[in-house]
């Protein structure tokens, strides 16, 4: 069903950059794709010609002069990010929140867009610093349980990506199974 | 009818070469001798300055031994005005890198860089080649310490141990003879000035005639590179017996080596 306010329901608006890291990417419709398949192809450049790849906070900060280089240009990108990865030197995941002021913060669990107003509270709850990948599943069910019953337009549910040590999966997210905040 | 190939890099003789690139390389093979040496826990760059005058102010210039970035430094063997030019170059492509990505260049790529511009003057015309082989000593997070060497034909490869300049081959083969992978950062020093003695052509070795510099870790993990100033050079020498005897008078030593006294067939001024 299409209409005024919902006109594709499974859009995915994510990109790997390469294999440990994701971006993720709200903003105005033309702009984030543009924006996202650039810095994708960059990033995929510096991977063949130097035969390694750049860490997520490399990325990052590549992505960050990116869009301040935009940001002063005549017409700047209109994109907000979040781009996850996986260290694989440090061994460490890490996820940064960037958005279209180029301001870009290593952050623990992050939300961009009408979303947030109503993930972020529930986040900031449960969310610990030893969180494991288990309770972080159940987290982000906590938060598509309150998107379905308090987003004004008809939520359609969510993609759901992980990136760790072995690179990005589609993740199975069944709906339905109801999670509710405590 | 040998001019017919000389005159322009770009082109190749009958038999294949680029007499240019190997008479900037033949420049180079009378310049003083640089070495490089990787360690388990660092990397020693030495290098022997051939212009040693009285006269000249010793202290204010680092003729062979230059800093690239924060974790990476680089010996020069050839055209020290040549060598100012491509450190010039690195230096800015180094920090150009900090700026866009946050991190440290990593040093094969800040190599490449160098060797991209150095291969650039083989080919284009009407221009000569860069009259500089350079040893470079860094670490990366990657491939930790790294020690690379490239000529001024743009090639570049990574060693364990090498040496440019005068004598190199001789070096090189002391250095075949006496390197050992476990070694660390002192013993690669006492390798250094030890190869450096028997190269070298004066008889006793002082902190005027040659530059030190290492690239280790500290305590704490950082990374550090150090150009040694000359009491530590002459420390060093002292423990090995390798620095001249106590009531030799300073300054009087060997001057033959004086740029104005220099014998004939040395090579050009300006080649260090």
């Amino acid at each position: 069903m299409r209409g005024a306010s919902i006109l594709k329901a499974n859009d995915d608006k994510t990109r790997s950059l390469n294999k440990h890291t994701l971006m993720a990417f709200v903003g105005e419709a033309g702009d984030t794709v543009q924006f996202a398949d650039y810095a994708q192809a960059n990033i995929q450049l510096y991977s063949m010609r130097n035969n390694s790849e750049l860490s997520p906070y490399e990325v990052s900060s590549f992505i960050r002069s990116e869009l301040a280089k935009s940001l002063r240009s005549k017409n700047p990108y209109t994109v907000n990010l979040l781009l996850g990865g996986y260290d694989a030197i440090k061994q460490k995941p890490e996820l940064f929140w960037i958005d279209y002021l180029a301001s870009s913060a290593p952050v623990p669990y992050a939300a961009h867009g009408y979303a947030q107003y109503y993930c972020l509270s529930i986040l900031d709850k449960h969310h610990h610093p030893d969180i494991s990948f288990e309770q972080g599943m159940k987290l982000l069910r906590m938060c598509t349980d309150e998107l379905k019953r308090r987003l004004p337009i008809d939520f359609k549910g969510v993609l759901v990506k992980v990136v760790n040590k072995d690179g990005v999966t589609l993740q199975e997210y069944p709906e339905g199974e109801q999670m509710y905040a405590p | 009818m040998a001019r017919r190939y000389d005159s322009r890099t770009t082109i190749f003789s009958p038999e294949g070469r680029l007499y240019q690139v190997e008479y900037a390389l033949e420049a180079i093979s009378h310049a003083g001798t640089a070495l490089g040496i990787l360690a388990t826990d660092g990397i020693v760059l030495a290098a022997e300055r051939k212009v040693t005058s009285k006269l000249l102010e010793q202290d204010t210039s680092a003729e062979k031994l230059y800093i690239l970035n924060d974790n990476m430094i680089c010996a020069v063997a050839g055209m020290t005005a040549d060598a100012n030019i491509l450190i010039n170059y690195a230096r800015q492509a180094a920090q150009r890198y900090l700026l866009t990505y946050n991190t440290d260049i990593p040093c094969e790529q800040l190599v490449r860089r160098l060797c991209d511009l150095k291969q650039g003057y083989t080919q284009h015309g009407g221009l000569r080649p860069f009259g500089v082989s350079f040893i470079y000593a860094g670490w990366d997070p990657q491939r930790q310490f790294q020690l690379y060497q490239s000529n001024p034909s743009g090639n570049y490869g990574g060693w364990k141990a090498t040496s440019v300049g005068a004598n190199n081959a001789s070096a090189q083969s002391l250095l075949k003879q006496d390197y050992n992978e476990e070694c660390n950062l002192n013993q690669a020093c006492e390798l250094a000035v030890k190869v450096l003695s028997k190269t070298m052509d004066s008889t006793t070795l002082t902190s005027e005639k040659l530059e030190f510099a290492t690239v280790g870790k500290t305590k704490e993990g950082t990374i550090y590179h150090h150009l040694w100033a000359a009491d530590e050079i002459d420390a060093l020498l002292k423990e090995h017996g390798l620095g001249k005897k106590e009531e030799s008078e300073p300054g009087t030593t060997s001057a033959a080596t004086n740029a104005e006294n220099r014998p004939e067939g040395a090579p050009a001024a300006g080649v260090h």
